[in-house]
């Protein structure tokens, strides 16, 4: 059984919904106007008003996939130092470098909802707020990026692309332009893993041997199975949510077996057939004892990826402060100082 | 950009010179990659190294395969500057590295632009983006040496280590036609304005001695390159002959 906060960051699995999404009895005449809103498709803006519970869900929601972007650095970048080409090496940088990008749309995209990047680093890094558990994996070859880039990449696509049409403005705007990025990055993953499978015999199995182990905990990205997740509901009915988990992660599969397929590499699950009847492939169980175990701390790198986080920030504490003495000293001056 | 091979040994050494500065500088960025202070730097030093990588691209192809280049060449074949292959410290010894390359580069690129020599096509384009690079160290040497009591004596620390470093940037390289004192008093002109500016002190050390001039364009280059070379390449190396 999962603790409360391992349940609630499942939400940032599947960008799920937490608890605490009461209050639908209180009419007002704000309320029936959301609503209304909500139920024709139209964008909640923030200066719209807006039940303070959908406010809460979009705070934790954004913070998460935020800080998923910026914890997913890591194992990447925990690579670019050895590509082993230079043009593999620019693709890197680049795709490291939109990660931060990414940051920093969805911290912007949380601060229009009244919080600021600061109390949310603060969250993260005092374990208060979660990032996605698939960035607990460690990148153990060069194939792991393009492991990263296919599969990863690939679900979280899957998982974004409905984002695109979030009933919330600032978010729904983000999201388009990260998508049409990691759509990039799904593609680049899938040229270097199939670059590795045509290669030499090395190479071909490292690229195997990494779509081995990112398989399953790909999988295990849309969060828990329908009947056990129990904050999509709300979402869905908010339209923060358009399709469930279990939806996701079905059409992820059946993208996923072809282009294996394709690439000349196998998925490392003996239960995947196609189900003429279902019109889907069947897959075999997920290990769910895995995932709320490293959705708790105890993946391979929870501990490692937090402490460097945190390490980063506090080595760079000096500088923020001086950025801020500066741009204190010279308000009006013409350094152009940008920010505390 | 366009890959014109160079004519003639002169302008390969050169294009050698020029692009091996570059990579080592993008790779010594490319590892801040996850570590930057504030998120604004993640991207702003990913987008440096990959304005320099894009610059070692175009020269190392110009003098041959830029991977074989890159990766089975040995230490002493190597011929940027000990400057860019220091390690990154803190954030002021990584901005101070950055102030005194990018307005070096800055004004070698202008000249070079201004040429018809075979560098200009490159240099042309990537002056435009050295000049962004250029601002944002000023910008950070102004910030950090006028901020707080603690990064003025960092950054400071940082502008006086990396000093000795800074003779070999005008060394004369053989293929370059360009008038070097005249780089050089510009250079120091400009320099010493920011760092006035920044109310910190122009170091007063050497900045040439035994293995500090054109050290490094010989292929003489610190201790800490070999391991640079060794975390860069071993990938590349454990697979002879493999397409990536």
């Amino acid at each position: 059984m999962a603790t409360a906060a391992a349940r609630e960051t499942a939400g940032s699995q599947a960008y799920d919904v937490p608890d605490g999404a009461g209050d639908t009895t209180d009419t007002t005449g704000y309320e029936r106007a959301f609503d209304a809103a909500v139920a024709a498709d139209e964008r909640i803006e923030p200066r719209d008003w807006m039940p303070d519970a959908y406010r809460a869900t979009l705070v934790r929601q954004i913070a998460q996939h935020a800080h998923s972007e910026i914890i997913g650095m890591q194992p990447e970048a925990n690579w670019i130092t050895r590509a082993p080409s230079l043009r593999r090496k620019a693709i890197l940088m680049a795709k490291v470098q939109d990660e931060a990008g990414h940051g920093l749309y969805l911290y912007s995209a949380a601060e229009t909802l009244g919080v600021s990047r600061d109390e949310l680093l603060d969250k993260l890094h005092s374990g208060r707020q979660k990032y996605s558990s698939i960035f607990n994996y460690p990148t153990l070859t060069w194939a792991d990026v393009g492991a990263i880039g296919w599969l990863v990449d690939g679900a979280a696509i899957t998982n974004q692309v409905p984002l695109c049409r979030c009933s919330y403005g600032p978010y729904a705007r983000a999201m388009v332009r990260i998508c049409k990025e990691e759509s990039f990055h799904q593609r680049q993953g899938y040229e270097l893993l199939l670059a590795l499978s045509r290669g030499t015999p090395e190479q071909h199995a490292m690229a195997q041997d990494a779509v081995d182990r990112w398989w399953w905990p790909s999988l295990m990205m849309f969060g828990p199975p329908d009947d056990e997740s129990q904050h999509s509901a709300q979402s869905m009915a908010w339209k923060i949510k358009r399709h469930s988990n279990d939806e996701l992660r079905q059409r992820f599969v059946d993208i996923c077996v072809p282009q294996a397929a394709s690439l000349g590499l196998t998925l490392p699950d003996p239960d995947l057939k196609w189900n003429e009847e279902r019109g889907h492939y069947d897959f075999g169980p997920i290990d769910w004892t895995e995932f709320w175990d490293v959705l708790k701390g105890n993946g391979p790198c929870n501990e490692q990826r937090l402490t460097r986080r945190r390490q980063a920030h506090e080595e760079g504490a000096w500088v923020r402060e001086a950025a801020a003495a500066h741009a204190a000293k010279h308000s009006n001056g013409e350094t152009g100082a940008t920010r505390a | 950009m366009t890959t014109t091979p160079a004519k003639d040994t002169a302008h390969t050494a050169a294009a050698l010179a020029l692009g091996d500065d570059a990579l080592v500088l993008s790779h010594r960025l490319g590892e801040w990659a996850g570590h930057a202070p504030v998120l604004e730097e993640e991207v702003a030093l990913a987008n440096i190294a990959l304005d320099l990588l894009g610059q070692a691209r175009v020269l190392l192809s110009m003098a041959g395969d830029e991977d074989e280049l890159a990766y089975l060449r040995e230490e002493r074949a190597f011929r940027n500057l000990q400057l860019v292959e220091q390690p990154n410290g803190d954030f002021a010894h990584t901005i101070a590295r950055q102030l005194y390359f990018s307005s070096h580069q800055y004004l070698l690129y202008g000249e070079l632009a201004a040429g018809d020599g075979p560098f200009a096509p490159l240099a042309g384009k990537a002056v435009k983006e050295i000049a962004y690079h250029r601002d944002h160290a000023e910008q950070w040497t102004l910030r950090l040496g006028d901020g707080t009591e603690e990064s003025h004596t960092r950054m400071q620390r940082a502008v006086d280590a990396l000093w000795r470093y800074t003779g070999e940037m005008f060394q004369p390289v053989e293929g370059l036609d360009v008038d070097w004192p005249a780089l050089e008093a510009a250079w120091l002109e400009r320099l010493t304005e920011v760092l006035v500016r920044a109310t910190l002190t122009v170091p007063d050390g050497p900045r040439t001695g035994a293995w500090a001039a054109g050290a490094g364009r010989q292929g003489l280059h610190t201790e800490p390159f070999g391991r640079v070379l060794a975390e860069m390449q071993h990938l590349h190396r454990s697979h002879p002959g493999a397409t990536w």
